[in-house]
């Protein structure tokens, strides 16, 4: 199984270390990982502003890179969301081809790798902060509005991690207000809802946030950091990768 | 009527080759339990008031205690008391009626609402305007869903017909429930049990 | 229309100026989110209802001429009267023709969210006709001379304190009470005299069903009712996409809609007006007003679905803490984002963008809209069609033409981290809007590309 590597922009740049603890966990899993070195971006900040007309030069970019993997995996259900649902390029023919082979590192983890067991330990109390991109777009976990049968794959790898302890939160998958450029376009809500989000985590006794997006974490650290608040953020692929 | 075929020409042009079917209404299978009880447990928690009653002289010793002899209490059902309607009478003569009570055709047990019809009504003003309403239901006339509702009522051809669960109310002032908004500030359902 | 001032942001910042206010919106929106919640729970075919429901609104889309014009031959067969309106300004001439008629100028009027689209009331008024709100939450707004916050719960946005100063100032209660009891019978009190004299009875339409020529009107308050049947004529306004088939499908909308406004079992009255009351008249004015050029929008079509329940804009975090005036336009929320640039592309160019695409919405939704889909639709029409800011348009095409080339994207990465540098040029703001109340992440000592190409690359790891 040949795997690709797909390292969303803002993680390459901001969070360099999401993208090595989830290389490295992958290797740990025997898995063969591949980088393509030329990757930039999904194109989702142009396609979301509404600019998708102009997205086909990093679209055909991002096909060169990831044709003729067995599965491309992403640390962000935002991106992975995006590439599933918008990428179309020139060579659609490839660009269908990635479509259906593009899996979000968690949903990769469990319904590719099939992973019963972890060896990694993370002894904190942790509240998981549910990506809407991933639980709502990619169904990662069950969602609060639906009449149906309770999962979530993240928490079932959160559960294989030693010494983790996973709070309860007052709203279970409300949004945080990151929104790509939403959170500079719509400021004030934007950080309201980002406030808020927080204030559940911490009024539940979180020592870290995690979630399946580096961005909604970004845009929850930008606050957390101002609060001056102990609490930090830390992307999943890190404590499933926190050594024993 | 320009615009009535303007409408229509827009409407007729076609947007689909293959039009969306109609799909079946399931028959859902009904929740466990006895309606009735459900009837009782669901109106009471929407503000209404249940009182089991064996017969219909019951009924109207109930009514006595609560109200004096100098109420105006309008009955539409004839073994209850209270005056009668005289017909084409004016609604607005309706204001100071202080109970009406009226006879729907049957209850619903999953949200508590009883549908009556204008037949039943003496005018239709009657169940809106009145202080407070009683409905005489018997306990065998309870269904489960509106889906049993809707075949009961069929193709019946009433004037009007309206569902009604528990008394008026509103909440539009910070979300405090208050009851009697416009129309009753109270509504009583007197399950009447039958034996069969 | 007007040109508006301010977009979304604007306002929903302004409204973010009063933190708590805020939390107090947000909270008593999300328990009537939470109250809806309950209740579907206690519905085991809740979904496959949902379902039902939109296949049943699917086909009427589709077939929506025919069933139109079966209705209206049922209806006049009852002894209805039926209009036909193009747009609001016909709608708003063909009521004021029918109130003339009767020679009358006062009238009560029950919710419509139609008649707030039209602007009927500011029509009338301008007519000389006195229109009296009768839902509580919209003769509140009305006295205090604003449009309705919420389609459901048209005044969420106020307090009872301020209502008690309202109602002292307009109804002449004593000052400092704001007893919700109080208060409401005292409106009750005023509202039974309007219920008692006017001729003429305004309400809307939650179904029409074309099998029987009947109308629907559903109310908590009773009046719609009391209006109705107190009066000598009535009138419902209508759009033209309320209808649906058969009797028999108001079984799931009824368990449908209420569960999802305000988590009821159902509406205290669900009433079922086929035939005038003997000596009334009755007439039904079915309105288009864009609604058939939307058909033909394969994208944007499938709006007109819409039961009006309102739970996308109780379930919408953006919505919760932005108020419903903030988006400018009758119906608020998601729901009123993906309608409102279908009547005016340019006027409501901002609201589009004013959701985070959590797609919250779509799954509350009674009837599956897609609605967070059609944002995001909407907003590639819009920027197509020229309604962006140049700065804006100019940022992305910037960072477009970054990210299609590796080489320089590598290299402006290493410069500058250019994310935090090209998100200010979205917006118009030379103030950086991300920095404002948080703070920047920290810039690494290499990106992850650097990363691999240090420790991966002599590793002979490269593929
Ligand atoms: S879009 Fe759906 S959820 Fe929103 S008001 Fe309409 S029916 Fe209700």
């Amino acid at each position: 199984m040949k795997v690709a590597l797909f390292v969303p922009c803002y993680v390459d740049q901001f969070y360099p270390q999401v993208a090595i603890a989830t290389l490295e966990l992958l290797e740990k899993l025997g898995v063969d990982v591949a980088y393509p070195e030329s990757q930039t971006c999904c194109g989702q900040p142009m396609a979301n502003s509404g600019f998708e007309h102009l997205t086909h030069g990093c679209n055909d970019n991002f096909v060169k890179n990831f044709s003729g993997y067995d599965y491309i995996v992403c640390p962000s259900g935002s991106c992975t969301l995006h590439v599933k649902d918008h990428l179309h390029a020139t060579d659609e023919k490839a660009a269908a081809s990635i479509r259906s082979k593009v899996y979000e590192l968690v949903e990769f983890l469990t319904d590719i790798l099939k992973v019963e067991e972890l060896t990694s330990s993370f002894q904190y109390k942790v509240g998981l902060h549910q990506s809407c991109h991933g639980q709502r777009g990619l169904k990662i976990s069950q969602m609060s509005e639906l009449v149906s049968a309770p999962f979530s794959k993240t928490e079932k790898l959160l559960h294989m991690v030693k010494g983790l302890e996973l709070i309860k939160l007052s709203r279970t998958d409300e949004c945080c207000g990151f929104g790509g450029t939403f959170c500079v376009a719509e400021e004030a809500v934007s950080v309201k809802m980002g406030i808020d989000r927080v204030a559940d985590h911490v009024a539940h006794g979180a020592t870290y946030i995690t979630g399946n997006d580096m961005s909604c974490l970004m845009h929850l650290e930008g606050i957390l950091r101002r609060q001056q608040s102990p609490v930090k953020v830390i992307h999943i692929a890190e404590i499933l990768n926190a050594a024993q | 009527m320009e615009s009535r075929a303007k409408i229509l020409q827009a409407l007729s042009k076609k947007f689909t080759d293959s039009p969306a079917p109609l799909p079946e209404v399931k028959v859902f299978p009904p929740v466990a339990g006895e309606p009735v009880d459900k009837f009782e447990f669901i109106l009471r928690g929407i503000g209404g008031r249940t009182v089991r009653v064996n017969s219909y002289s019951e009924i109207n010793d109930f009514i006595a205690k609560e109200y004096t002899s100098n109420a105006r209490i309008i009955s539409l059902v004839k073994e209850v008391s209270g005056s009668a309607i005289t017909p084409d009478i004016d609604p607005h003569t309706f204001e100071n009626v202080d109970l009406v009570i009226l006879q729907p055709h049957f209850g619903v047990a999953e949200n508590g609402a009883a549908w009556i019809t204008s037949d039943r009504m003496g005018d239709r003003a009657l169940p809106f305007i009145s202080q407070h309403i009683a409905l005489v239901i018997t306990t065998d006339s309870i269904l489960h869903n509106m889906h049993e509702a809707y075949d009961r009522i069929g193709n019946t051809n009433q004037p009007f017909g309206t569902f009604i669960a528990g008394p008026s109310k509103t909440a539009d002032i910070e979300q405090s429930l208050v009851l009697g908004a416009h129309g009753p500030k109270s509504m009583t359902v007197f399950l009447l049990s039958v034996n069969r | 229309m007007e040109q508006k001032i301010y977009d979304h942001a604007v306002l929903a910042d302004k409204f973010n100026k009063d933190a708590s206010r805020v939390d107090w919106h947000d909270k008593t929106l999300w328990f009537i989110r939470e109250k809806r919640d309950k209740a579907a729970w206690q519905i085991a075919e809740w979904e496959e209802l949902r379902e039902t429901a939109s296949q049943v609104k699917n086909n009427v889309l589709d077939n929506l001429h025919d069933y139109l014009l079966e209705f209206e031959k049922q209806a006049q067969q009852n002894g209805v009267t039926v209009h036909w309106a193009a747009n609001a300004e016909e709608h708003n001439r063909i009521v004021h023709a029918i109130i003339k008629e009767h020679g009358v100028s006062d009238i009560v009027k029950s919710k419509s969210m139609l008649t707030e689209e039209c602007h009927l009331n500011e029509y009338l008024q301008q007519q000389g006709i006195t229109v009296v709100d009768t839902d509580l939450g919209e003769r509140i707004v009305q006295l205090a001379g604003e449009p309705p916050s919420h389609i459901v719960l048209p005044c969420i946005h106020w307090k009872k304190e301020e209502i008690g100063e309202l109602f002292h100032q307009h109804l002449g209660t004593p000052k400092g009470n704001a007893d919700p009891q109080f208060l409401t019978a005292a409106a009750r009190e005023h509202l039974r005299q309007r219920f008692m004299t006017s001729r003429v009875a305004i309400t809307g339409v939650n179904f029409a069903v074309a099998e029987t020529g009947e109308v629907v009107v559903c109310t908590n308050e009773g009046n719609a009712d009391l209006g109705v049947q107190l009066a000598e004529v009535h009138i419902a306004c209508m759009g033209i996409e309320k209808i649906i088939p058969q009797r028999k499908h108001l079984g799931i909308f009824l368990r449908l809609l209420a569960r999802s406004a305000t988590g009821q079992p159902v509406t205290t009255y669900s009433s079922h007006f086929r035939k005038p009351r003997p000596g009334q008249a009755m007439h039904i004015v079915l309105v288009d007003n864009g609604r058939s050029e939307r058909l033909q929008q394969e994208s944007f079509r499938n709006a007109l679905k819409c039961i009006r329940c309102g739970a996308c804009m109780n379930t919408c975090p953006v919505y919760r803490r932005s108020g419903g005036h903030s988006y400018q336009y009758a119906i608020a929320g998601p729901i009123g984002s993906i309608l409102a640039p279908g009547l005016d592309m340019k006027q409501h160019a901002d609201l589009p963008f004013a959701s985070t695409l959590c797609g919250s919405c779509s799954n509350v939704c009674p009837v599956k809209i897609n609605i967070h889909e059609q944002l995001y639709e909407w907003r590639q029409v819009l920027v197509k069609s020229g309604h962006v800011s140049p700065v804006k348009k100019a940022g992305i095409s910037g960072m477009a033409a970054v990210l299609e080339r590796p080489g320089i994207y590598k290299f402006s990465g290493a410069v500058g981290r250019w994310f935090m540098k090209y998100i200010p040029v979205l917006v118009n703001n030379k103030l950086n809007p991300w920095y404002k109340q948080r703070e920047m992440p920290a810039v690494p000592r290499q990106s992850f590309n650097e990363w691999y190409r240090q420790n991966r690359k002599q590793n002979g790891k490269q593929s």
